[in-house]
């Protein structure tokens, strides 16, 4: 399974968070893309949608099941990647980079840092594994 | 703890994700749901499909006992030849569907769904005239070997002709050194074959079919990809498109109805509601905005449901999203627009020919 990288922060919902400039960006991770086998269909928030942290944003389906998307924090909808309404498998092939889901203007930057880093993460990960 | 199939340890080993299903501990994928439906469509796909059950009538009388019990006539099949049937309570609906082999008219072997293997069994016993069924799920593992290249990959492993097992036809005779029966049949749209061996048999008789399938593209593949590949066929699910409550007519099934084969538990029932009119049909359904539909999601506007989605996905050869679903049986033609009730949104879909898939 690809490393789970340094610079990010982690939900035990499985998304990811990453500053980017004054935007955080949300994506789910190696590890949720590969619970949720080929992903097929991603329902997403439109710009400008609040969103609250732990709360579901959006959906994502693979071809046996639905899960819904948490939001790792507050704030507003900045942008969406709309790349993933044809080309949901990205949200596998690529869970860090192309994949990312949406991008937020946080309404308290500082959530952040109550979030896990890589290495609270995987330790999660070793608890749960099976 | 779920029940395990003879290849529990086969599955492990190939890093199969397992999950329980009617009870037992199955592989729904090992590379990934799409890669192995794609595989089956194109190339082979091998499943084991143990935790399905099988129920022997032997000894004089067997065809018209089994027979008395199911909606197909295996008084019309030939010996070596397998029906589809329905195995009906006494208000019509399915105690199960069923696929009865008729070896002789002394020998009937019906293979039952897994989730339906004890119920099917007491529902048998307790309605059959004269001959008792045997219980031998335990007896047998099966597999199946399913794609445009399948038939080619087993014949490198058996002296069977198999160019002369039609389909819905099988023999009995060794693959790979092992006893099988050899059934031209599945569950997947594709041509192929189901192999019923020995338990003890089936761990040699997967590892021959994988090792002389996989260099022209066999691949194991799960229950994710055998779900997604039937639904593109519209091939009923037992518990999602059809069960005790739902009849063969309403499913669209009335072809395994044979009204000239004599009596049946079920019949009367079933004959009239053809009467009365079929009220609701099975109906199957593409999406046209986007949006997934899924088992339980009603038909309908939100809140005025007219029906349910009895199953659903993004099809992988078909490329579309495709649900099955009950309708009354005024929106049950071919272009009816339909709502379906996607968490709380109205999606609209329209009512398709079947197979999705062609």
């Amino acid at each position: 399974m690809a490393e789970n990288p340094k610079n990010l922060r982690y939900t035990k919902d499985h998304e990811w968070a990453r500053r980017d400039g004054g935007g955080v960006v949300v994506g789910v991770t190696a590890h949720a893309q590969e619970a949720l086998g080929d992903v097929v269909y991603v329902e997403l928030p439109k710009v400008g949608d609040a969103v609250t942290a732990g709360s579901p944003f959006g959906v994502v389906e693979s071809t046996k099941a639905v899960s819904e998307l948490f939001a790792p924090i507050s704030g507003k909808v900045t942008k969406v990647n709309t790349a993933l309404a044809d080309e949901p498998s990205t949200i596998n092939t690529d869970p860090y980079g192309a994949g990312w889901i949406i991008e937020l203007a946080p309404s308290d930057p500082s959530q952040l840092d109550g979030l896990m880093d890589a290495d609270g993460y995987n330790e999660l990960l070793a608890k749960t594994a099976t | 703890m779920a029940r395990q199939t003879p290849l529990n340890r086969v599955h492990r080993a190939l890093g199969a994700r397992m999950v329980d299903f009617a009870g037992w501990d199955m592989p729904v994928q090992y590379a990934g749901v799409v890669a192995e439906h794609e595989a089956v469509r194109t190339a082979g796909g091998l499943f084991d499909v143990s935790h399905m059950g099988e129920i022997e009538f032997r000894g004089d009388g067997a065809l018209e006992s089994a027979n008395a019990l199911i909606t197909n006539d295996l008084g019309r099949a030939a010996d070596g030849q397998a029906v589809y049937a329905g195995l009906l309570n006494h208000q019509g609906g399915f105690v199960d569907d069923v696929v009865a082999y008729r070896f002789s008219p002394e020998h009937i072997l019906f293979c039952v769904n897994a989730s339906n293997r004890e119920k099917d069994f007491a529902w048998m016993s307790e309605n059959t005239p004269r001959v008792k069924p045997v219980n031998r799920s335990d007896d047998f593992a099966q597999l199946a070997i399913q794609g445009p290249k399948a038939a080619s990959i087993l014949q490198t492993l058996t002296d069977l002709p198999l160019e002369r097992i039609g389909t819905y036809r099988f023999r009995e005779g060794t693959v790979a050194g092992v006893p099988c029966i050899v059934s031209r049949t599945g569950y997947t749209g594709e041509d192929g074959f189901e192999l019923y061996c020995p338990p003890e048999r089936a761990e040699h008789l997967w590892n021959a079919l994988l090792e002389a399938g996989r260099p022209v593209g066999l691949v194991p593949a799960g229950l994710g990809a055998r779900d997604t590949l039937r639904t593109e066929m519209k091939y009923a699910l037992y518990g999602n498109d059809i069960d005790d409550a739902h009849t063969p007519l309403e499913a669209g099934l009335g072809w395994i109805v044979k009204w000239d084969k004599g009596e049946f538990v079920g019949r009367p029932a079933l004959a009239a509601q053809k009467s009365a009119g079929v009220q609701r049909k099975l109906v199957g359904f593409e999406m046209r905005e986007p949006g997934i539909p899924r088992h339980g999601y009603a038909i309908g506007k939100p809140g005025q449901p007219v029906g349910e989605v009895t199953s659903g996905t993004q099809g992988p050869t078909v490329k579309k999203a495709i649900g099955i679903g009950y309708v009354p049986a005024a929106l049950a033609a071919e272009g009816t627009p339909l709502e379906i009730d996607i968490r709380g949104r109205a999606v609209r879909a329209e009512v398709v020919k079947t197979p999705f898939k062609r």
